[in-house]
C-alpha cells in the first residue's frame, strides 16, 4: 500500500522546529522514517538520518538524500508591559509579519508552554515619525492575549516563536501553509523511502532531514562529513511562477520539478538524473544556480575531500511567507524520481561520475 | 416569567459557540447575509416583530409591559471590512479592492476565504530572496497583491465575490482573538439583551448594515424605529501598547480590562450628557468597571442615530479591542461580559426622568 503523503505533510507543516530547535519536527518525522528504514539516528547538530541497507556486497557505496527540516521564525528579545519584542531566525521579510498568528514556546516556568499569539503593529503615534511605511521588525510586538504578570511568569528572552498558520488545501491539488520550505522536500524524501522499501537496491540509501539550513547549511555540513556519502542528492524548494515572482527562469507549479545546473552540481550527476527523469516521463526543468546555491548543496559539496552533489527543486510560491503554496503532484514526482534514480544505481556508478 | 432584572451574563460554551459563528462568518459591508441568517436563527422567537428593511438591516421591536416605557434603540452592526475580487489575473489568481478601512500591510501573507462557499485562498508575497533591502522598506500596496485560489481556482470564484481573513475565533487565556469582533461583539451582546430584555422599556434592536461605509444602515434603522434614546454597541481601539522609546503612552484611547468604554466625543457624535450620566451612575452603583473612551476621531452608528428625525439623545458603548480591522482583534472576555452587564443594568433602571433632566 502506498504511503499517504498528504496527511503526513499537513502534520509536518503544523509543527514547529526552528533552526537549532528542530526537536518538534524531528519527533514527527522519526516514527515515519523508522517504519521505512533499517536504522535511524540523530547527529550532533540534530539532523535525523534513516538508512536502508543495499543488497550489494560490503563495502557498499552509499548515497545521501538531504532535505532540511528546520523552519524560519522569530525569537523573543525583550518583554515590555506584557508585549514581546522580537528578532528573526532565518530570512523573514518584516512586511509579512503584522497580523500573523504564531506560537510562543515559553520556557520560563521550567517546562515549555505553547502560547498562541499574534504579531502586531503598534499604532502610528507610538512609533517614530519615519516609521509610516513597512515597519522594521524592531517596532513589531507579539501579543499572547495574557496579562503582563502572566507573560512575565511564563516567557523569557530567547524563547522561540513559530508560525501557526494552518495547513490548507487549495484548488487543483495545491497545499498552502508555513514551512513547506522545506517540509515538502522531506515529504518527497519520505515518498522515495517508501518506494525504495519495496524495491531491491544495491546501494545504501541514507535519508537526512537536516537541521539549521535556514541559518547556513549547518546540519547538512556535519551530516555530509559524518556519513561521507559517495554522492548526495540535495532536495529543496525553488521559485515557482506566480504573483511576486522575479525576472528570469521560474517554474510552473504543478507542471515540473527541477534539476539544478550550476557550480554546486556535478554535471555527470545532472545528466544522469535528467536521463532518469526522461526515461520515467517525469518533467524536470533545468534550474540555474550559476554561482553557488541557496541550499544545503553549498556545504555538502565541500565536506571532507569533496562530495559530488545533484540538486532537485520543488517549485513553490511565496517562499518564506506563512502561506507558501506547492503542488502535491510535484512532491510526488520528486519522490518518485529519487526512488527510480537510487534504486537503479549500479555498484560501479561512481566510475561514470567523471570530469570530461 | 423570568425575572429579567436578575440577568447575570456568562461566557460559557454556548456563548463561545454563538460568538464563534458570528466572528467566523463572511459578512463584508454590502453583503451581510451570513450574519443576517445567524441573527434570524438566534431570534426565531421574535420573528413576528422582526422587519428586514430595504438596506438589509434586521430590526426587532421588543415591547415591554411596564407603564410609560421609553423607546430605546440599540444598534450593533453586522458588517465587517474586507475585500472584493475585481479582475482575473491568471490561473486561480485575482486582483481585488479593499472595502472599508483595511491597512494593506495587514493583507500580506494571509489566508483568506472567498465568497459564500468560503473557498480557501491566500494572499502571498514575493520571496524575501527575490527582494532588495530597499524594497523591504516599502510597504506593499493592495494593487501589488493577488488572491490565489490554487491551480484551476478561477472556476471556484468570480469577480464581485467578497472575501475576508480566514480567521477562527480562539480563546487566548483571558482574551478572545478573532476577526470582525468589530462589531460581532455588538451583535452578540444585542442578541442576548433581546433575550433578557427588561420589561420597563421598549427595546428596539437594530442589527445594522454598512457601518464601515459611513454609518449608513443605522440611518434608515433609526428613521424606522423613531427612538427616544439611541445607543450604538460597538468596539473601539485599545491602543494600550508600549511606546517605541519607552515614553509614557497617554493616547491609549481605551485599555483592555478597563470595562465598557463610554464615548464622550468622537468624530461623528457628541455623546448626550444625560445618557452618559445615566450609564456612568448605573455602573458606579452596580460596581461594574467602565471607562471613558478618550475623545478623538472615529465614529459609530450613534453618529447616524443622533441626527435622525428631530434628533435622538445618543451615545456609544464599546468593548475595548486591540488591532481592529486586521486578521484578528484581541478583547478581554471580562470586558465583553461587563459591557452586557452594564447595558442590561442601565436599561433595567431607565425611566423618562433621565430624559426630562434639564442638564442639557
Amino acid at each position: 500500500m502506498s504511503f499517504e503523503i498528504l496527511p503526513f505533510l499537513k502534520s509536518m507543516i503544523s509543527t514547529a522546529g526552528l533552526s537549532g530547535y528542530e526537536a518538534p519536527i524531528r519527533d514527527v518525522i522519526t516514527p515515519v522514517w523508522q517504519e521505512l528504514s533499517d536504522h535511524t539516528w540523530v547527529n550532533s547538530h540534530g539532523s535525523l538520518h534513516a538508512i536502508q541497507y543495499g543488497s550489494g556486497p560490503e563495502p557498499r557505496p552509499k548515497v545521501a538524500i538531504i532535505a532540511h527540516m528546520d523552519a524560519i521564525g522569530l525569537m523573543v528579545t525583550g518583554i515590555d508591559q506584557g508585549f514581546l519584542r522580537i528578532t528573526q531566525v532565518g530570512g523573514v521579510d518584516p512586511r509579512i509579519l503584522p497580523g500573523q498568528f504564531v506560537i510562543v514556546h515559553a520556557t520560563n516556568s521550567g517546562k515549555t508552554v505553547e502560547l498562541p499569539a499574534m504579531v502586531v503593529m503598534p499604532p502610528a503615534h507610538l512609533l517614530p515619525k519615519d516609521a509610516s511605511g513597512a515597519l522594521p521588525q524592531k517596532y513589531l510586538l507579539v501579543d499572547t492575549g495574557l496579562r503582563a504578570n502572566e507573560v512575565e511568569e511564563l516567557v523569557r528572552v530567547g524563547d522561540v516563536i513559530s508560525f501557526a498558520t494552518e495547513a490548507r488545501e487549495l484548488s487543483g491539488g495545491t497545499l498552502s501553509g508555513h514551512t513547506l520550505d522545506n517540509r515538502a522536500s522531506v515529504a518527497a524524501t519520505t515518498i522515495a523511502l517508501d518506494l525504495l522499501s519495496r524495491r531491491k537496491h544495491e546501494w545504501d540509501i541514507i535519508a537526512v532531514a537536516s537541521s539549521q539550513e535556514e541559518v547556513g547549511g549547518i546540519g547538512a555540513m556535519g551530516a555530509a562529513f559524518d556519513i561521507h556519502p559517495d554522492f548526495a542528492i540535495v532536495i529543496d524548494v525553488t521559485f515557482a511562477k506566480g504573483p511576486g515572482g522575479a525576472e528570469g527562469v521560474l517554474f510552473d507549479m504543478g507542471k515540473t520539478i527541477t534539476i539544478t545546473w550550476g557550480s554546486c552540481d556535478h554535471p555527470a550527476l545532472y545528466n544522469a538524473m535528467k536521463e532518469c527523469a526522461d526515461e520515467n516521463e517525469i518533467p524536470a526543468a533545468r534550474d540555474f544556480a550559476p554561482a553557488g546555491s541557496g541550499t544545503d548543496a553549498w556545504d555538502v559539496q565541500v565536506a571532507q575531500a569533496g562530495i559530488p552533489v545533484v540538486e532537485l527543486g520543488i517549485p513553490l510560491r511565496y517562499m518564506h511567507t506563512p502561506v507558501e503554496v506547492i503542488s502535491l503532484k510535484d512532491v510526488k514526482r520528486a519522490g518518485r524520481l529519487m526512488a527510480e534514480f537510487t534504486a537503479n544505481l549500479p555498484l560501479d556508478f561512481m566510475n561514470t561520475v567523471k570530469w570530461e | 416569567m423570568e425575572n429579567t432584572n436578575k440577568f447575570s451574563p456568562e461566557f460559557g460554551e454556548k456563548e463561545l459557540d454563538l460568538l464563534s459563528r458570528l466572528s467566523n462568518a463572511l459578512s463584508v459591508s454590502g453583503d451581510e447575509q451570513e450574519v443576517r441568517e445567524i441573527v434570524y436563527a438566534e431570534l426565531e422567537e421574535f420573528k413576528d416583530s422582526m422587519h428586514t428593511d430595504a438596506m438589509g438591516n434586521v430590526l426587532v421591536s421588543r415591547q415591554g409591559s411596564g407603564p410609560d416605557r421609553v423607546r430605546v434603540m440599540i444598534a450593533g452592526h453586522m458588517d465587517e471590512v474586507g475585500m472584493m475580487l475585481t479582475e482575473e489575473d491568471g490561473d486561480g489568481l485575482f486582483k481585488f479592492t479593499i472595502i472599508g478601512g483595511v491597512d494593506p500591510r495587514q493583507l500580506v501573507g494571509k489566508p483568506v476565504i472567498v465568497g459564500r462557499n468560503h473557498v480557501p485562498a491566500v494572499i502571498g508575497a514575493k520571496a524575501i530572496h527575490l527582494t532588495t533591502r530597499e524594497e523591504r522598506t516599502q510597504a506593499l500596496k493592495a494593487n501589488q497583491l493577488r488572491v490565489d485560489l490554487g491551480l484551476g481556482g478561477s472556476k471556484l470564484a468570480e469577480i464581485g465575490d467578497r472575501l475576508t481573513f480566514d480567521t477562527k475565533l480562539a480563546v487566548l487565556g483571558p482574551s478572545l482573538r478573532g476577526k470582525a469582533l468589530d462589531d460581532r461583539l455588538g451583535v452578540f451582546n444585542l442578541i442576548q439583551l433581546l433575550k433578557h430584555a427588561p420589561e420597563n422599556i421598549d427595546l428596539l434592536a437594530a442589527f445594522t448594515v454598512q457601518e464601515e461605509l459611513g454609518l449608513r444602515g443605522a440611518k434608515t434603522s433609526a428613521y424606522y424605529f423613531n427612538p427616544e434614546v439611541g445607543i450604538a454597541m460597538d468596539s473601539t481601539p485599545a491602543n494600550d501598547m508600549p511606546d517605541f522609546d519607552g515614553e509614557e503612552n497617554p493616547r491609549y484611547n481605551t485599555k483592555l480590562d478597563g470595562g465598557p468604554a463610554i464615548y464622550l466625543l468622537d468624530g461623528a457624535t457628541i455623546g448626550d450628557h444625560r445618557v452618559i450620566k445615566w450609564l456612568s451612575e448605573t455602573a458606579d452603583s452596580e460596581g461594574i468597571p467602565y471607562q471613558y473612551r478618550q475623545a478623538g476621531p472615529g465614529g459609530t452608528d450613534a453618529g447616524s442615530i443622533h441626527k435622525t428625525r428631530a434628533g435622538v439623545p445618543s451615545v456609544s458603548v464599546s468593548v475595548p479591542q486591540r488591532y481592529l480591522h486586521s486578521a484578528a482583534g484581541l478583547v478581554r472576555i471580562d470586558d465583553v461580559i461587563n459591557t452586557l452587564k452594564l447595558m442590561h443594568a442601565a436599561l433595567s433602571r431607565l425611566d423618562r426622568s433621565i430624559l426630562n433632566s434639564q442638564e442639557r
